[in-house]
């Protein structure tokens, strides 16, 4: 950005105004330090690769997630296809006999197609995006199923790779970064990006501006399909084979960090870099829990009080902003 | 006047973090009186109504009522002392009835059930007290933006206040709708209800109002009666007077070039909204779109624009058709649209000034689907200059923009996206007089410079006074074309309202 505008650019940090756009953060930053003095396993490598693997799945999914909430929609389905889009690939390496690295992108591209149909139905069809993907949710989930009659298919070694090691750095946290570099440049560059914004901002203003709503919102779900792909691809390589119940339930996981991170639900709000930390939080947190042994019942309380104490905060936060 | 006044704000003043919204403000509200409440946006006017109806605190001063100091902590606790507003942000429900609007949060009831029928009856008789005759089982997302003002203020009428606040509730009515919106003011004037009314429509003061308190800056300015003439009102208000309200110089290009047909519109019909409609616009043109709210004119403009479809007829700029509803086909002809509701169809209002600015031409500005950030900016930064849009910087939020400097960005949108057809609906509703005259001097640099104007507008003295030429619309249908020189309201009035008995 070209600071060209500001007259009168103050020098020196602004903290006040940093701190009140990425709380998330701060928060993240905070719960680090509790945790490196509450227990000396947490600020470890392989504890720290471990959260890096972690998070990897869940921020893809998450991504994706960010394109659609800040179009003004909402995705349910990301957990279903991620699992569709990994077993479509197994099968078809191991049913079709396709070449390994084909069927890792007909896994993707099988992302891409759930998530096309997602935005048609939202776009074309007028069904709102809850129901669409709430749909898309049992439908993927079905074939899942139904291609691999209940049960779990080894993965090629291309997708293996994926959940394997570069060197000393796991490839998941490449792949993620990569991802989140890719995603970044989407929103906030290209011109599909900046109409995302202006889709959930204000849908008819954008439209009677000449942008084409029902074509951006079509690319923003198979945009959300394409990452729950990868995503799906991640997790299946990590385990070397698709699980029919795969990510079951990461769409929650993917909606929360997309909120921590600061997005707004009501759409035309969001970042990909806040969504990146959203999922930190999430990941962490489960993280050192299970360090600190709690268990993964009390666990989930926690993240749910971590939620909405987030979002309560942002709100508060806007308010008195706008106030 | 030595009577005890309803309500008084003393000396109150108001602070939101560093911004000092209102210094030092006094005023009253006598029973049987209207008070005008007068002054720019930003004047402080919305901060000085919402402390009388118990949204803000002052944090100087007081507030009495009835000659008593109290303290209005919630909008129920004015209520409850007979103070009701009727925001200009229509605080209706769009998917329930008239009736359930009406009586919404007191409902009455028979055995712990909603008394239908009791409902039904009480909504009635507050819509016949300003003789709205509608049924009231209707949904109010169905009613247009007039009739759910209407039953907005009906609702807040059979509260029984004694105080009334309107704060610019004749923005969106038509002439015909505010006669009988000010026909019940007057005869709730005569009842002693003390009204507090704010109106950008300087002619509706001395019609309606007994005296004017001018506010500027959040500071008192000064207490006038009603009929103190405009001129004098406005440099009350602006502080410096306003040379023209409407600077109309017709286009030195009617004359000089070819008078180029820029716009034809020929037998464009839409069933239920519009027939048969047939115009041209020339260029350096502006050529103005009358009639009663629901006669069809904003779907015209809509249907012109590529927003709507329609069934019949053609659209066609500069000798070439254009397709139907295909806003970008029409946007590439040339054809900018300015669209009536400022907030829920022209802006983006979380997003910055930038972006609003820039949603035309982000597609064709743009290389290999990339934005062009660099370019985007400064052309936005140019056109808000040029525009003299008041901001801190054009990454600020629109929202957080007046009125007038959000519909002047809808308009750099267009301007920026190098439109020659500018459709303009309602461009100056919730537009401060300073801004007004900008937006008419903006109108006037564009058929200058060879641009064509259609502007629809409800407001008769801007229609006459800014328009080259003036369409009638009627229930759907082209009622009369009259030229700039042979239009008077009465000549407009008659043609929009040749029934005007059977109206509403």
């Amino acid at each position: 950005m070209s600071t060209t505008t500001l007259p009168a650019v103050r020098r020196g940090f602004d903290y006040k105004k940093f701190l009140a756009n990425n709380g998330a953060l701060v928060g993240l930053v905070v719960l680090c330090i509790a945790l490196f003095i509450a227990t000396p396993d947490f600020l470890t490598g392989q504890n720290l690769l471990n959260i890096g693997i972690q998070v990897s799945t869940v921020a893809v999914l998450a991504f994706g997630m960010t394109f659609v909430i800040v179009a003004g929609g909402i995705d349910l389905s990301v957990g279903a296809v991620a699992a569709l889009a990994a077993m479509v690939s197994s099968w078809l390496f191991v049913s079709a006999g396709l070449p390994g690295w084909l069927a890792l992108v007909g896994g993707l591209v099988a992302g891409l197609l759930a998530g096309m149909v997602n935005g048609l139905a939202n776009a074309y069809g007028k069904l709102p995006s809850f129901i669409a993907t709430l749909a898309m949710l049992s439908v993927a989930r079905g074939l899942t199923l139904v291609i691999s009659d209940g049960r779990p298919i080894s993965t090629p070694a291309e997708v293996s790779f994926l959940g394997g090691n570069l060197g000393p750095v796991p490839m998941p946290i490449v792949v993620l970064l990569v991802a989140a570099l890719v995603a970044s440049f989407v929103l906030n560059r290209t011109v599909i990006g900046r109409s995302m914004y202006a889709v959930g901002g204000n849908a008819e203003a954008a439209r009677l501006s000449g942008l084409p709503v029902k074509r951006i919102l079509v690319t923003v779900f198979a945009l959300a399909g394409l990452f729950a792909g990868l995503a799906g691809l991640l997790l299946a390589g990590r385990l070397d084979s698709a699980q029919p119940q795969a990510a079951a339930g990461y769409e929650l996981d993917a909606i929360a960090a997309v909120v921590i991170g600061g997005a707004s639900l009501s759409g035309g709000l969001g970042k990909i870099s806040g969504t990146l930390v959203g999922a930190l939080v999430l990941v962490v947190i489960r993280n050192g829990l299970n360090l600190l042994n709690v268990t993964s019942f009390w666990q989930q309380v926690v993240i749910g009080l971590v939620i909405a104490l987030a979002v309560g905060v942002d709100v508060l936060r806007r308010k008195t902003r706008n106030g | 006047m030595s009577e005890q006044p309803l309500v008084t704000l003393q000396n109150v003043g108001k602070t939101f973090g560093p911004v000092t919204v209102i210094k030092d403000v006094t005023v009253s509200v006598y029973a049987g009186k209207v008070q005008v409440l007068l002054g720019e946006n930003g004047a402080g006017k919305s901060t000085l109504i919402k402390m009388m109806a118990g949204v803000y605190q002052p944090d100087a001063g007081r507030i009495v009522v009835d000659g008593n100091t109290v303290t209005l902590p919630t909008t129920r606790a004015a209520e409850a002392l007979g103070i009701a507003t009727i925001h200009q942000e229509l605080n209706l429900v769009p998917t329930m009835s008239i009736a359930e609007n009406v009586m919404l949060g007191r409902m009455p009831t028979k055995h712990g059930m909603v008394d239908r029928s009791a409902m039904r009856n009480r909504a009635r008789a507050a819509l016949a007290l300003i003789g709205l005759d509608v049924d009231v089982d209707t949904l109010v997302g169905e009613l247009g933006i007039a009739r759910q003002q209407l039953v907005e203020i009906a609702k807040a009428l059979s509260i029984n206040a004694r105080i009334l606040i309107l704060d610019e509730p004749t923005a969106a009515l038509t002439r015909h709708e505010t006669e009988s919106l000010f026909a019940v003011m007057a005869d709730l004037r005569s009842r002693g209800v003390g009204m507090l009314f704010i109106s950008h429509h300087l002619d509706e003061i001395a019609e309606v109002g007994d005296t004017v308190t001018v506010l500027r800056d959040g500071e008192f300015v000064a207490e006038v009666p009603a009929s103190t003439p405009e001129d004098e009102l406005v440099r009350l208000m602006v502080g410096r007077s306003i040379e023209e309200q409407y600077p109309r110089n017709a286009g030195g290009a009617t004359e000089t070039t070819e008078t180029a047909e820029i716009l034809a519109v020929e037998h464009l019909s839409s069933s239920g909204r519009f027939t048969d409609i047939n115009f041209t616009v020339r260029a350096g043109e502006v050529l103005g779109i009358a009639g009663l709210v629901g006669a069809g004119r904003t779907e015209l403009i809509r249907a012109i624009a590529g927003a709507d479809h329609y069934d019949s007829g053609t659209v066609t700029v500069r000798g070439r058709a254009l397709p139907k509803a295909n806003i970008k086909a029409a946007i590439k002809a040339g054809i900018g649209h300015v669209p009536e509701d400022r907030k829920g169809q022209g802006l983006v209002l979380d997003a910055s000034v930038n972006d609003n600015l820039g949603y035309a031409t982000l597609a064709s500005t743009a290389k290999l689907g990339l934005a062009d950030f660099a370019g985007q900016r400064s052309r936005a930064q140019a056109v808000a200059t040029k525009l003299r849009i008041r901001m801190h910087t054009i990454d600020q939020a629109i929202g957080a923009l007046s009125g007038g400097n959000q519909q002047k960005a809808v308009f750099g949108r267009w301007i920026i996206a190098a439109s020659t057809v500018l459709l303009l609906d309602e461009p100056t509703r919730g537009v401060d007089v300073g801004a007004k005259v900008e937006i008419y001097e903006l109108m006037n640099a564009i058929t200058a410079a060879g641009g064509a104007i259609v502007m629809v507008s409800s407001e008769l003295p801007e229609i006459l006074g800014m328009s080259d030429r003036i369409l009638v619309m009627r229930d759907g249908l082209l009622a009369g074309e009259l030229t700039a020189a042979e239009a008077t309201q009465d000549a407009v009035m008659t043609l929009a309202a040749r029934d005007v008995a059977d109206e509403n």
